[in-house]
Parts: structure tokens; sequence; C-alpha cells
């Protein structure tokens, strides 16, 4: 008997008791944690992440940042296995710089994210296990936010949190943000110092009862000044 | 005899040994050569030929599945009519997603299936047609469009690979096409985890005669009872309309206050 266990994610944690014969396998992928999270304003974007690297029980780093600036208008956030992170953010520096001296531009957010869409589809008999958000400004200077999957399929969203407190995040997002499920408010559009606010009071939740988001914050604001970081602590336990 | 034939049919015509390779077929076996742009860019998009991997490696993620997308021919065009969730195992990876898409201004596709697969083969279908049109000047039929797509997916028949696309053109044709292989001409189809019970709502109502409200009508109500029992469609309608003319997008429309206005309908019925 084969114990579908055996083939169970590789960062979750492993069960203490037995279950039955288990079969091991390598498994080429791991789980190191992390939440990303990306807002876009009427003239500015965010994308903030937290910058704990864990695996399994042990925590590896508590500065590991997962926002990787890419161009002057665009920052990407990549959860997920961290070998897939650093390999992906270095590709897509490379087909960055590529495009950089054939057309003699940078390339726009919408670029970025339809390229990232074929590369990572290029792998989609092995993936990259890897949560994207790409944030920035488009061509028009609005804020920007493009979701991606592990295998490319993506969308042009207002906000998005990716990792492994997405699913936490993201109604909190819908609802304070999108104003979802909510009867008789008043839509007001999100002004530069809410929207920063709002994120550090969401991760400050996630870092509460997520066990992989913790440790500190890094928050990327992008405007048409510039891209400005900041680093809040979190909860280290 | 037989051995002389075989070696002038290797030396003028390599690519019937690979094929022998590939699938037994008997060397004498003329097969028919794909379209050239179509394996180059397989090269090209991917590193290794999923044929040739043996050993499949296993995803620590789920992808996204599940939907509800229609379309029937009527006197007055065709409908295209989707869902717009996009749900990976039981979270809801998206809300609002675009399930039909146009590929050009006469022609449009419908998606089911994996999301990631149907976003990248619609855009590989969209430049082959463009780079058809800007070759031939003229535009690919549908039924020429639906063959180009079943022979581009070919190579990965057996893989993952889960497209479920329903072409919707212009001269009232609407062909369905999939990964595994499947290419079918037909006047009404529905695909998804919600497709049982859209059957169920088109086949009560639909006629040929229908005029261009009742069809847009008998669509949304087809897509809104599939959302409603299906827990893998749901969130808004899309809606297109094709004709000779092109395609017109209805604005999209949320299935929540669709709701809330059939069960307050229920209500006046028993009230009343």
């Amino acid at each position: 008997m084969i114990s579908a266990h055996g083939f169970g994610d590789p960062g979750k944690m492993k069960e203490y008791h037995y279950t039955g014969p288990v079969e091991h396998r390598f498994s080429p992928y791991a789980f190191n944690g992390g939440t990303v999270l990306a807002v876009a304003g009427e003239d500015f974007a965010i994308v903030a992440s937290d910058t704990r690297l864990s695996e399994g029980y042990s925590i590896h780093s508590r500065d590991s940042p997962k926002c990787y600036k890419l161009t002057d208008t665009t920052v990407i956030g990549c959860s997920g296995f961290h070998g897939d992170c650093l390999t992906l953010t270095k590709i897509i520096d490379a087909r960055l710089k590529m495009y950089k001296h054939s057309n003699n531009k940078s390339m726009t957010s919408g670029a970025i994210a339809a390229m990232l869409s074929t590369i990572l589809y290029g792998r989609r008999f092995f993936p990259y296990y890897v949560y994207n958000i790409i944030g920035g400004l488009d061509e028009h200077g609005k804020g920007a936010v493009y979701s991606f999957d592990p295998v490319g399929s993506y969308q042009r969203d207002t906000y998005k949190a990716g990792g492994s407190a997405s699913a936490m995040l993201q109604p909190l997002l819908d609802n304070q943000i999108g104003f979802k499920n909510m009867e008789g408010v008043q839509h007001v559009p999100l002004t530069q110092d809410k929207a920063v606010q709002l994120v550090k009071d969401v991760f400050i939740s996630a870092a509460e009862r997520d066990v992989y988001t913790g440790d500190a914050l890094r928050v990327c604001v992008i405007t048409k000044e510039g891209i400005n970081e900041q680093t809040i602590p979190l909860r280290k336990d | 005899m037989s051995s002389q034939l075989l070696q002038l049919h290797v030396c003028k015509l390599p690519r019937l040994k690979k094929s022998r390779r590939n699938s037994g077929i008997p060397l004498h076996f003329f097969i028919p050569t794909l379209p050239n742009p179509a394996p180059s860019n397989n090269r090209s998009l991917f590193p290794y030929s999923p044929a040739n991997q043996s050993v499949t490696v296993r995803r620590p993620f789920p992808l996204s599945h599940g939907t509800t997308t229609l379309g029937f021919i009527f006197q007055g065009g065709v409908i295209a009519a989707a869902d717009t969730r996009a749900s990976a195992g039981g979270l809801v990876a998206c809300p609002e997603v675009h399930k039909i898409t146009p590929i050009h201004s006469h022609l449009v596709v419908t998606s089911s299936g994996s999301g990631a697969d149907c976003m990248l083969w619609e855009r590989i279908l969209t430049r082959e047609i463009r780079l058809y049109q800007l070759r031939h000047r003229r535009c690919l039929s549908i039924r020429g469009t639906a063959k180009l797509l079943s022979f581009m997916l070919h190579p990965f028949k057996g893989t993952e690979v889960c497209v479920a696309l329903t072409l919707c053109g212009w001269d009232k044709d609407l062909i369905y096409v999939c990964s595994d292989g499947a290419r079918l001409q037909g006047d009404i189809f529905s695909v998804g985890s919600g497709s049982p019970y859209a059957y169920g709502v088109l086949d009560r109502d639909l006629r040929w005669s229908l005029s261009k409200e009742e069809a847009i009508s008998l669509a949304r109500e087809a897509v809104f009872r599939a959302t409603h029992r299906d827990a893998y469609s749901g969130n808004n309608v899309d809606l297109f309309h094709v004709t000779a003319q092109g395609w017109s997008q209805r604005k999209r429309e949320d299935l929540k206050e669709e709701y809330y206005r059939d069960m307050k309908r229920k209500t006046n019925i028993v009230e009343g």
C-alpha cells in the first residue's frame, strides 16, 4: 500500500504517528514561505513583502525580502520556493538588459508582465514554484498590479496578495480596497498614505495568524519620483 | 525490392523516418506535415519536447480549473457566454477572469480547462492567425483556424496540457477544439464543470428563431443557473455576440444581483 502522504507537500509539517508504509521520493521543490502583496493607486503602486525565509519548522533567515527591483518603475514580488525565485529574477534581469540593448528603452510594466508569462509557460512541464506579483506604473503613469500563477496565467488587478498568507489577506483587501461585501459605503479612491498604512496593518494581522510570515516587512512605494523603500519590524515568533 | 523502396523513401523524405520512431506507423504511409510555423514555435517555447519526457515532476501547487462556458448559433449570429471565476484547488484564485477572448474582429474564443494553458494557447493562436493574414492577405476561415489549433495542440496530447476552446465565428460557425484531439462542429456547446446545468437550461428554450434579446437573456440564464449549482463557477457573466459585422461585448454583470432579483421574483410568485 502506498500512502498518499509520502507525496505530500514538501514544506508542510510531517505527521508523527504511523499511517502505513510510505513511499519517499526526491522532490525538487521546497516551500520557503513568505507573503507578498501589491496595491495599485491612481499614480502610485505599492509592493510589500515580509522578510522571513523558512523551511518546515526552521527559519533560515529573518532578512530575506521578496521584493526585487526590476526597473525604475517596476518591482516584482516573488514567494514560494526561494531557489526558483532567485533564478527567475536573474532570468528576468537578463531579459530586461537584452531588451534595453536591442530597443534602446526600458521595458514597461505591461511588457514585463507579458514576458514573464511566456517565461513561466516555457516551463509548463516542470514549473517554477513561484507566485509572482508585479507592481509598477504603466505608460500613462497610473498604478498597475499584475498577478501570476506558477505557470504563467496573469491578470491586471488593483490589488493582490500572494504567498503563504494570501488566502487570509485577499478577503481583507477585497473588503477594504474593493469595498466588496459592504452595503451603503462610499467608494473613496485610495490615497498613498492610507494605502501604506493599510498594507502595514494587513501584514501585522498576517504575522499573527500565519507561521511563515513575520520578522520584518519591506514596503516599496513606486511613484514617478522613484522607488522608496521602508522596513517595519513584525513579530519574530 | 521493398527495401530499395524503403531506401528511396528514407532519402527523399526524412520526416517519415522520424514519425516511424514516434508512432510506429509503417514507413510507406504518408504523414501530412504540420504547417511550418508550428514546429518552430514549439521548439523556441519549449526547451524539451514533452513527448520525450518520461518522468513527470509532481507539482506541489494546484492550477486553476473549473468553469462554465457556452456558445450557440441562432438566426442573429452566435452568442458566447462564460462565467468569470478561476479556482485553484478550493481557493478562488481570481474572481474576474476573462474567459472569452477575441482573436480578431470577427472571431471569439471561449476557454475552459487550465487557465494558464488557455491564455497562452490563445496568444499563440492569435499570433498564427495574424501571421497568416499578413502572409496570405486574407483571413483564415474558422474551420481552418480550428484545424490549425488542433494540429498545434497535437504534440501535447497525453501531457497535462488541458485546453478546451470553443471558436465562435462570423459565418455562424461554432467549433469545439480540445487538447485531447477532439475537433467538433456543432450548433450548441457548453464546456466545463458547470456545463450539465447550462445544457439543461439551453436545451429547453433554444430555437433558431430567437431574437437577439431573447438569445442574450437565455445565455445569461444558463450561466446563472450553472454558477448557482456548480461550486467552481461563479461571480460574473461575460457575453459576446458575433455577427457578420464583427463581435460586440455586453457589459459584465454581477450574478449576485441576478440572484437577489430571482429570489424576489420567487417570493412574489408565492405571495401573489
